[in-house]
Order: C-alpha cells, then sequence, then structure tokens
C-alpha cells in the first residue's frame, strides 16, 4: 500500500479542521473496513487520523426513552449492553450475527455505517474489471455477470447493483434511528437511519452516503418504541458470512395477540435498509404465527422487487425473512425486554 | 408438509475426551498454539528481498506490455523482473503446469505472472507491483466449461480414461429398476490458511529453498530440472506447513520464479503469495459434470453401473479429476462402464484437492445410490450391503483387505439408523425439516518409496531423520508412535527431524501416504536398532526403506490386489422449513483403513475431513466468470468454507483391521478419506427432510426454496 502519515486526534474540532483543509485524509476507528480498502486499493489516502481518543463513547438516555450511542462504542459492548439487549432486540441481534468476535471487538458502530459494499467486483484484487463504484465509467461487472445473490433487488440501476452489507444498518432503520453527524465548525446534522445509504437512483453510485468529506458520524440516536422487535439473518454459512437477506421488524400487537402495526427493514436488497412501506395495512389482523397468511399478505411489497437477472429466488427469500421476522419480533415476550 | 411432527431422538454421545492410551499428542504441539513454530514465512528475511508477482488480469492475450519505469522508481525497489529478464526455464512433469511464466509475452490464463516486482519489504514489494502499467494486445475472449467440447487426455496420468467390463445395455435392460442422473460439483480453492511462500538463496552454485511444499524431495528433482542444475546443487527445507490440501503438492511456478530471481538479483529473494493470487497459482479442483446410470434387479442387485465424468482443465494442460475410479470398485455388478473427459477452458490448471477422484466422484455415485434405493423402496444401508462386492467387479482382483460390510452396519448402529423413518420429510422439530442421509466413502491407496535413519545412543535418547513434511495431520507424533513401539522407549524421548532434503529421502505428504509410506520405512530403521541393541550393541544407528512391492504403478497402486480405504457416512440435516438453509446436526463416520498408528490425530484426521466434506457439501464455490475468465471472489469472504459454527457433533471410529499388503505397519493412508461420502449423505440427508433431491454442490437455499411451500405447521 501506499506511504501514509499516522496522527492521533486529541478532540473532535481538530479532526473536523482536518477534515476540512487537508486532502488525502481517512479516518481510523476500528480499522476492520478501512484496512481492506487500503490493502485493495479501493483507497490510498495521504494521511490516517486515528479517531480512538475522541470522546464518542457514551450511551445514554435520550428524552423520549430512547437511546443516544456514541459512534466509538464497539459493536461488541453495544450487542451487549443491557439497554440495548432489552429494549432493542433487532439491534442487539443484527450486531451479534454480524462478522466475527474479533471484527466485533473492534469495529464501531460509525465505520460499521461506512461499509461498502461487499459486491465482489467492488472487492477484487484489482482494479481491472468493470466496476462504476471504483473507476467511474467502467461499467458495471456484477450486473453483466447476472448473479444473484450478492446482487439488489430494490432501487439498482444499469450503474450499479450492489447491496449494502451492514446488518445493524438495517435494524436501525426498522427501529427509525438517527445517524447523528457533526461538520465544519461543530455543526450538527441529523440524518434517518433510512436515508443515510445513498441507492444509484438516488445519487452517482461514487456516492455511497449522505455524508461529506468534511463531516464526521457522532452517534446513533435510536428512539424509545414499546414495539418488540427482531432480526433475522438468512446465510448459507451459519456464522461470520454477509446475509443474502435479513429482515428487521418491529410489531404492534393487539390484546389478542394479531398484528395491529408492524416497521420492517430489508437487507441485502439494496444499497441501503429497504424499508418496506405500506406493510401495516397489509398485515393488519393477521396472527404473526400464520406463516401461509402472512407470505401471502406481504406479496404485493414484493411487485417492484426487479433481480438484475431475471427471475430468481432472492425475492422469495427477501418475503420469507419478512414473514419470519415478524413472528419472532411478536415472540419476544415482556419479560425478555 | 403436513406430516406428523417427530423429533428425533439424538442418540450420538459426545465422544469421551482422549485418555492416556488414546494416542500422542503432538510433540510440536505447544510450539504451534504459541507461536514459537517458525513457518517458512516466519524464517528471518538475513539480507534477502521480498518479492510480489504482477498478474495478468486477463485470460487470453497474444502480448502483454509490461510499463514498470514507476514502479522501477520506487522507494525500496531492487528490481521489476519481466520476461526479458529471465533465464530460459525448462519443462518438467513434476510441475503443476508446463506453461513456464515470464518466458514470453503471451498470457495463457488469468492471474499468470507477467512480472516479479523485488523490495526491500513486502510493503514497498506491494506498492511498486500496483503502479505496474499492463496493456495488453491481442485480446481474446475466455472459454468457460460450458461452452468447451469434451477432450480425451492424450497421457492420462490416473486410471485409462475408458474403462469396460460385462454388458452394460444387456444389464440396463434386464434391470427392474433403472436411474440416470446428471450430477455437478463446483470450482473449489484449497485455501490453506498459510499462503503459499518461497524464499531462495543461492550461496556460488548452490540454492537452498525454503518452501512451504508437501514434498521436498519433489521440489528439489522439479527445480534441478526446471533450472538445469543437478540436484545435488540444491537444499530444500520446509520446516512446517500451515495447510495444503494439494495446492503445496506439485511444483508452481511462483517458487521457480523465486529461484531464478534469486540468482538474477544476486540476493536472496523471499516471495508471498497474496491470498487472492492462491486463487490462480497453485492449483484447484476443477467442476465436474457426471452422469451415473444404474440399473438393479428387483432386490436391489446392480445388473449395470455406469459412470461418465467431464471436468475442466486448463487450455493448456490436462488434469483429468478421476471421478469414476471408485465406481470400478464400490459395488458387485456384471457390467461396468466408466468413461472419463476433460475440457480445455482458459484458467489456470487445476490440481488435485482433498479429497480428489473419489471425493468428487462418490457425490455422484452415492447420491445415484440413494435415489435407487428410494425408487426401489429398499433402505440405503441394507442396498449397499446387498452391493458387496467379493473381489474387485472391474478388475477381478481380490481386495487386500475390505471391511465396509462392519462400517455400514455400525455405522448404521452408532447413528440410530434404525429408527428412521423412510418417508421425505417426515420429522420435523419447530421451524425445521430434519433429516437422515448415508452415503459410503472410498479413497485409492497411493504409496511411495521412503527411507529413514534411526539413531538411538546410550543416554536412552533416540532420533528419528526422514525427509518428510508436517502439513498438520501430526506426522512426527506418528513416527515418534512406531519408534517408540518398536525400541520400547518412551515417546517423548523420541526426536523427529524431519523437512530437509539432507535427510534420509522420504515420500511426499500427500495422497494420504505418508503413513504408511514413511511410517514403513521408520518402522524397519527402527527394527534394525532395535535387533542390534538385543543383540547387545550400546549404541545403534540404522537406515530403513520401504517402497511399494514390485509391478506397482507410479502412484504406488498394487499390481495383483486392491487396496483401497472404506467407509459409512451418516449425516443428521436440519433445514429451515421456510427459508431453506440447511446446518448439519451431527455426523458418524466408521472407517476401515488398515491399521490405525496414533488414533488421537487419525480421529482429528477424520474429523478434519468431514468437516471439509460439509464445505463441498453446503459452502465452498468457486465461481467462474467466464466473460471476465477468472474466478470472480479471490477472498474468503467470497470464497466460504466451514467456521465453528457450521461443525456439528461427529463421532469417528474405525473397524479393527491390518493390512500388511499396503504397508509393512499394516496401515493405509487416511488423510482424505474422512472427507469423500459426505455430500452425498448430506444431499441424501437433505431430499430426506424435504423431498427435494439436489444434484448439483454446494446445495443452498437456492435449490430449495422452490420446493418448500410456506406454511404453518
Amino acid at each position: 500500500m501506499k506511504e501514509f502519515t499516522y496522527t492521533r486526534a486529541a478532540d473532535t474540532g481538530s479532526v473536523l479542521a482536518a477534515l476540512a483543509e487537508r486532502p488525502g485524509v481517512a479516518l481510523l476507528a476500528g480499522g476492520t473496513e478501512l484496512l481492506n480498502w487500503l490493502k485493495e486499493g479501493i483507497e490510498a489516502p495521504d494521511h490516517l487520523i486515528d479517531i480512538g481518543g475522541l470522546p464518542l463513547y457514551d450511551i445514554e438516555e435520550t428524552a423520549d426513552g430512547g437511546l443516544r450511542i456514541g459512534a466509538l462504542q464497539k459493536m461488541a459492548d453495544v450487542a451487549r449492553h443491557p439497554d440495548v439487549v432489552r429494549r432493542f432486540p433487532a439491534l442487539a441481534r443484527s450486531l451479534l450475527l454480524a462478522a466475527s468476535p474479533q471484527l466485533r471487538n473492534m469495529a464501531t458502530l460509525g465505520g460499521n455505517l461506512q461499509q461498502r459494499t461487499r459486491c465482489p467486483y467492488f472487492r477484487a484484487e484489482t482494479g481491472a474489471l468493470p466496476c462504476n463504484k471504483r473507476t467511474p465509467g467502467s461499467g458495471c461487472a456484477a450486473l453483466a455477470a447476472g448473479a444473484e445473490d450478492t446482487a439488489a433487488l430494490f432501487g439498482w440501476t444499469e450503474e450499479c447493483v450492489a447491496t449494502h452489507p451492514s446488518d445493524m444498518a438495517v435494524a436501525l432503520a426498522a427501529l427509525d434511528a438517527t445517524v447523528v453527524v457533526c461538520g465544519p465548525g461543530g455543526t450538527e446534522r441529523r440524518v434517518p437511519a433510512d436515508a443515510f445509504h445513498l441507492t444509484p437512483q438516488e445519487a452517482p453510485v461514487q456516492r455511497h452516503t449522505v455524508l461529506r468529506d468534511d463531516e464526521l458520524i457522532t452517534a446513533v440516536e435510536v428512539p424509545g418504541t414499546a414495539w418488540p422487535s427482531a432480526y433475522v439473518k438468512v446465510r448459507e454459512r451459519a456464522s461470520y458470512e454477509f446475509a443474502l437477506v435479513s429482515a428487521a421488524a418491529l410489531v404492534d400487537l393487539a390484546d389478542d395477540g394479531t398484528l395491529r402495526a408492524a416497521r420492517v427493514a430489508l437487507g441485502g436488497v439494496a444499497h441501503k435498509p429497504w424499508v418496506l412501506d405500506g406493510i401495516t395495512p397489509l398485515v393488519k389482523g393477521l396472527r404473526p404465527a400464520d406463516t401461509a397468511a402472512l407470505h401471502a399478505a406481504v406479496g404485493p411489497l414484493f411487485e417492484e422487487a426487479r433481480p438484475p437477472a431475471g427471475e430468481g429466488f432472492k425475492a422469495d427469500l427477501a418475503r420469507r425473512a419478512t414473514v419470519r421476522a415478524l413472528r419472532d419480533a411478536a415472540a419476544v415476550r415482556e419479560g425478555d425486554r | 408438509m403436513s406430516a406428523p411432527t417427530v423429533a428425533p431422538s439424538s442418540t450420538a454421545a459426545r465422544p469421551a475426551p482422549p485418555g492416556p492410551d488414546a494416542g500422542l499428542r503432538r510433540p510440536d504441539g505447544l510450539a504451534k498454539l504459541t507461536g514459537a513454530a517458525r513457518y517458512t514465512g516466519d524464517l528471518p528475511l538475513e539480507g534477502s528481498a521480498v518479492g510480489t508477482l504482477v498478474c495478468a488480469t486477463v485470460p487470453r492475450a497474444d502480448r502483454a506490455v509490461v510499463h514498470a519505469d514507476e514502479a522501477r522508481a520506487a522507494d525500496g525497489v531492487v528490481a521489476v523482473l519481466t520476461a526479458a529478464d529471465m533465464p530460459r526455464l525448462h519443462p518438467s512433469p513434476l510441475l503443476g503446469t508446463t506453461v513456464m511464466p515470464l518466458q514470453d509475452e503471451r498470457v495463457r490464463y488469468e492471474g499468470q505472472p507477467v512480472a516479479l516486482v523485488l523490495a526491500e519489504s513486502v510493503e514497498q514489494a506491494r506498492y511498486a507491483a500496483s503502479l505496474v502499467r499492463v496493456s495488453y494486445e491481442g485480446l481474446r475472449a475466455a472459454t468457460g466449461f460450458d461452452d468447451a467440447e469434451d477432450a480425451v487426455e492424450s497421457a492420462p496420468s490416473m486410471s485409462p480414461t475408458d474403462e469396460e467390463r460385462g454388458e452394460v445395455e444387456a444389464g440396463l435392460a434386464a434391470a427392474r429398476h433403472r436411474v440416470t442422473r446428471t450430477y455437478t460439483t463446483a470450482d473449489r480453492h484449497h485455501s490453506p490458511i498459510e499462503p503459499s511462500v518461497t524464499h531462495a538463496r543461492w550461496d556460488g552454485d548452490t540454492l537452498t529453498l525454503y518452501d512451504s511444499v508437501q514434498g521436498i524431495s519433489l521440489a528439489r528433482t522439479a527445480l534441478a530440472e526446471v533450472l538445469g542444475i543437478d540436484a545435488g546443487q540444491i537444499r530444500v527445507v520446509c520446516p512446517y506447513i500451515g495447510g495444503g490440501f494439494g495446492c503445496k503438492g506439485y511444483v508452481w511456478p511462483h517458487q521457480y520464479l523465486t529461484a531464478a530471481a534469486a540468482r538474477v538479483v544476486g540476493r536472496g529473494v523471499r516471495l508471498p503469495l497474496t491470498r487472492a493470487q492462491m486463487f490462480t497459482s497453485c492449483g484447484h479442483q476443477p467442476t465436474t459434470r457426471q452422469t451415473v446410470t444404474l440399473g438393479a434387479d428387483a432386490e436391489g442387485r446392480l445388473t449395470a453401473v455406469e459412470h461418465h465424468s467431464v471436468n475442466a482443465a486448463s487450455r493448456d494442460d490436462e488434469y483429468g479429476e478421476d471421478a469414476t475410479a471408485a465406481s470400478g470398485w464400490m459395488y458387485a455388478t456384471p457390467a461396468l462402464r466408466l468413461r472419463r473427459r476433460i475440457r480445455h477452458t482458459d484458467r489456470a490448471h487445476p490440481t488435485p484437492m482433498r479429497a480428489p477422484h473419489e471425493g468428487p466422484g462418490m457425490f455422484a455415485l452415492e447420491s445415484a445410490l440413494d435415489e435407487l434405493a428410494h425408487e426401489a423402496g429398499i433402505d440405503p444401508v441394507e442396498l449397499r450391503l446387498r452391493n458387496e462386492p467379493d473381489r474387485e467387479p472391474l478388475t477381478g482382483r481380490p481386495f487386500s483387505s475390505r471391511e465396509q460390510r462392519a462400517c455400514l452396519l455400525r455405522g448404521a448402529e452408532l447413528f440410530g439408523w434404525r429408527e428412521r423413518d423412510p418417508r421425505t420429510g417426515s420429522m420435523r422439530d419447530g421451524d425445521e425439516l430434519v433429516g437422515w442421509g448415508m452415503a459410503a466413502a472410498t479413497m485409492d491407496t497411493y504409496r511411495s518409496a521412503s527411507t529413514a535413519r534411526v539413531r538411538h545412543t546410550a543416554d536412552g535418547r533416540t532420533v528419528v531423520e526422514t525427509g518428510t513434511q508436517e502439513i498438520g495431520t501430526g506426522q512426527p507424533g506418528v513416527i515418534a508412535t512406531i519408534v517408540s513401539e518398536v525400541l520400547g522407549v518412551p515417546p517423548a524421548t523420541v526426536e523427529v527431524r524431519i523437512g530437509d532434503t539432507r535427510l534420509p529421502a522420504a515420500a511426499m505428504t500427500a495422497g494420504s501416504s505418508a503413513t504408511g509410506s514413511v511410517g514403513s520405512a521408520v518402522h524397519a530403521a527402527a527394527t534394525e536398532v532395535r535387533d542390534r541393541l538385543a543383540a547387545g550393541a550400546a549404541e545403534a544407528e540404522a537406515t530403513g526403506s520401504w517402497a511399494p512391492q514390485e509391478g506397482s504403478d507410479g502412484l504406488g497402486r498394487h499390481p495383483e490386489v486392491a487396496i483401497h480405504t472404506y467407509g459409512a457416512v451418516f449425516a443428521e440435516v436440519r433445514v429451515d422449513a421456510l427459508l431453506g438453509t440447511v446446518r448439519v446436526r451431527r455426523v458418524t463416520g466408521v472407517y476401515s483403513a488398515g491399521r490405525i498408528i496414533n488414533p488421537l490425530t487419525a480421529r482429528g484426521q477424520m474429523t478434519g475431513g468431514i468437516i471439509w466434506g460439509l464445505g463441498q457439501a453446503l459452502l465452498e464455490d468457486s465461481r467462474f466468470d467466464a466473460r471476465h475468465g477468472r474466478f470472480r471472489s479471490k477472498n474468503l469472504a467470497g470464497y466460504a468454507v466451514p467456521v465453528n459454527a457450521d461443525v456439528p457433533d461427529i463421532d469417528v471410529s474405525f473397524v479393527d483391521e491390518v493390512d500388511h499388503h499396503a504397508s509393512a505397519l499394516g496401515s493405509k493412508g487416511i488423510g482424505e478419506l474422512g472427507a469423500v461420502g459426505v455430500s452425498a449423505a448430506v444431499a441424501n440427508a437433505v431430499f430426506h427432510a424435504t423431498g427435494v433431491r439436489v444434484r448439483d454442490l454446494p446445495i443452498g437455499v437456492p435449490d430449495l426454496l422452490p420446493g418448500l411451500a410456506p406454511a404453518a405447521h
């Protein structure tokens, strides 16, 4: 890799100043993703600023009964935090099912959100393959290859069919969380979790998120909710693999145990967590364990799913994961939360 | 899925922890565990340059033009070598591929080295390599497996491409039940945890090569031929191998490039491969497409067996995956037809990978047996018992030993097979459909000449010297066990020295041949020492040797007796009834593999083999992108192998057996056997769980989803 300078940042202000003033700066937190980019030639910064010393570790209760989690919190620590486990099982589960213990011990929340796609062409050992994210204008080898497992169902274009790999982002989107970012002069900006990542339909494919070059993620805020939640991750390997598809669900149950309302976000199907808008009227009144009825009911939400390779398995799998996540969320008992 | 909900009884008990008689722990275990063991890449550089390969990113081109000025000017760069700088190299049959790199500008496969960057550090070398620009002239499209024509090997290395006995058509005509099915296995990569690394140093005309290789003697011979020097001028040292599984068996371009480059620049060179380069530099198991036809009478006795296989090979070399071999000896049949073909495609060359030949082949044969059992309404274990042969069906040779009947019966008992309800979809546990499946395992027995020296001194210590390798199987412990038994001394007093061509030459660690071949030589030397000590000597040293019987072929296969290993594998799988994910809950394997020298490491070998087989069954799939003529994902995120969470309860045992045809010790090879049959047992269990027959490995969610109706239970 290219040589670079390394400095440890003392405070947030100096990091923001460096981002604003110097080109070629990359921020280093857990390093589990940035080091991949450096080794594969995806990024070649001149300066690494280690932000591990910044005071972005607090987990505190917010006024609405939610949690504000510092961006430098490690995935492993958040996953086992009692308030997270009790109140936001989908978030705890999404973190626990991600990566490996070693990676979770290093990787931070802010870094997790900034992962880039695991599309095999973007991650190739060479930049010589067509990939618009890596080499603008070079094309999309994944679209041409027609492989379905790593390709999006929603929000893709001919430019790029990549998906976003974060499990946590899917849970955060379902939980209606907010990503708090800090820009020049310390100005704070609040971005809904389901609007943080950009699909190729929303922005040029070289822009992965709404985060600007001079901004830093400082925290994630999860609003309080009484709805139980669950996260389902579907993958061929039992652990340490990115999702084929995943689903995070929150449910509001009527007294008779039927669904009154639901919120679901999907992973592995778009370059952002894909929130299933309009699910509540479709599932209202159904029993969460009635697999066949739920599967039929959520069908309309997948009519717009477009596998790049044509007919495939992934839309049906996402639909089934939705059904399982709704049931699992409803099965979370009050006492467990 | 209206079948009754039945939770099967779990009969597999966890194996007891090893007691003092269970076998010898690895003498080098502590060093490996603590990191004190130094692998090839850990050895001090001592002034050597570090290299990195620049590889072709296209599959075929008339010319790769290397632009290296910027790289040559980068910090720390010693040299950027291209075809213009390299001496002429001479192909050898011991090479993984006969395509000699950096000899001209033609590109013959994606991943072929087109330049070698040498620098003071690996970071500098790799950065400089990123500055090398390669332009290609005369680009041509790649031909993939589906588009290539069948070809017949001109020089088959394993067995004849076409073999036949009896009247197949007549046997099929007389059959009550007939099954004809096509099965495929995926391209797979060995992916050892230690990527290949070679460190070459010249002292005048003498070369010392520190290398991670499965055969130091073979590497020395091959290098001598490639470099055009005498083998006596070459010393190969291999302290440990961090996994090989076949990809460090034959000698590959990066190894002789290292030696040649060290001579060109006049200083030592160490060349570590990157993980991505491991996907094109030292072989892979090629995809196979196999068609099996079985005919059977009303009782399930086979009337004919036909097995055709075709596998991918590279454009310039031949590699025949001998997938049909085991069909020549597994089941009694009056009529047999085996046919093997290859297809020349544009890719790096394949090579044997644990378990070669029988590994892909037994998936097809044992799946077909299961389909026949289902169609004929005969229990799969019973079907195999009814077709146990007395002599090798293809050749009529007697078997050296074959306890397959015992494997099947004991395996069935240990697994609790009797309780199986043969109806598919008949067992359910919560969200999961439960299936039980089984398959037979087998491997051929390869052997080669070995020598060993044993020295016992008056202080009670014993030193064993033999030029074998430690690939992780626990070979030093096996050797210490043998010597300890012969001399009647504690294993801890036996020092084992291996991994250096200055020691007596020994077999490759490949084809499951090391214990039988090297162990027999060690046994001979130790026996001679024992006899001299018994005759009154205070100290004694002897060199022993062992070789396959006269008339054995180049792979050490006996001319008159059929020597193979056998086993029966039983698996329980759980398939998520809604999501289609497959998890294996438990595996029972019972094996007939001659005398077991060290039960502890033998069990480790079989356990590892079974896990390896689970990878073949459910995960390993190196997708080939024909458009770009490359393997799609050259990393371990895109190429998944089992992790601990995938590993079920595994119960391994051996039938008591001694096979003196196979080796002086009575042992046969086991390393690859464990990986055989697992994928078929899993596929058969998946069928039992779901009613969905998957004939293409690996089995995945996309295969099962269409057959699983989303319904409550």
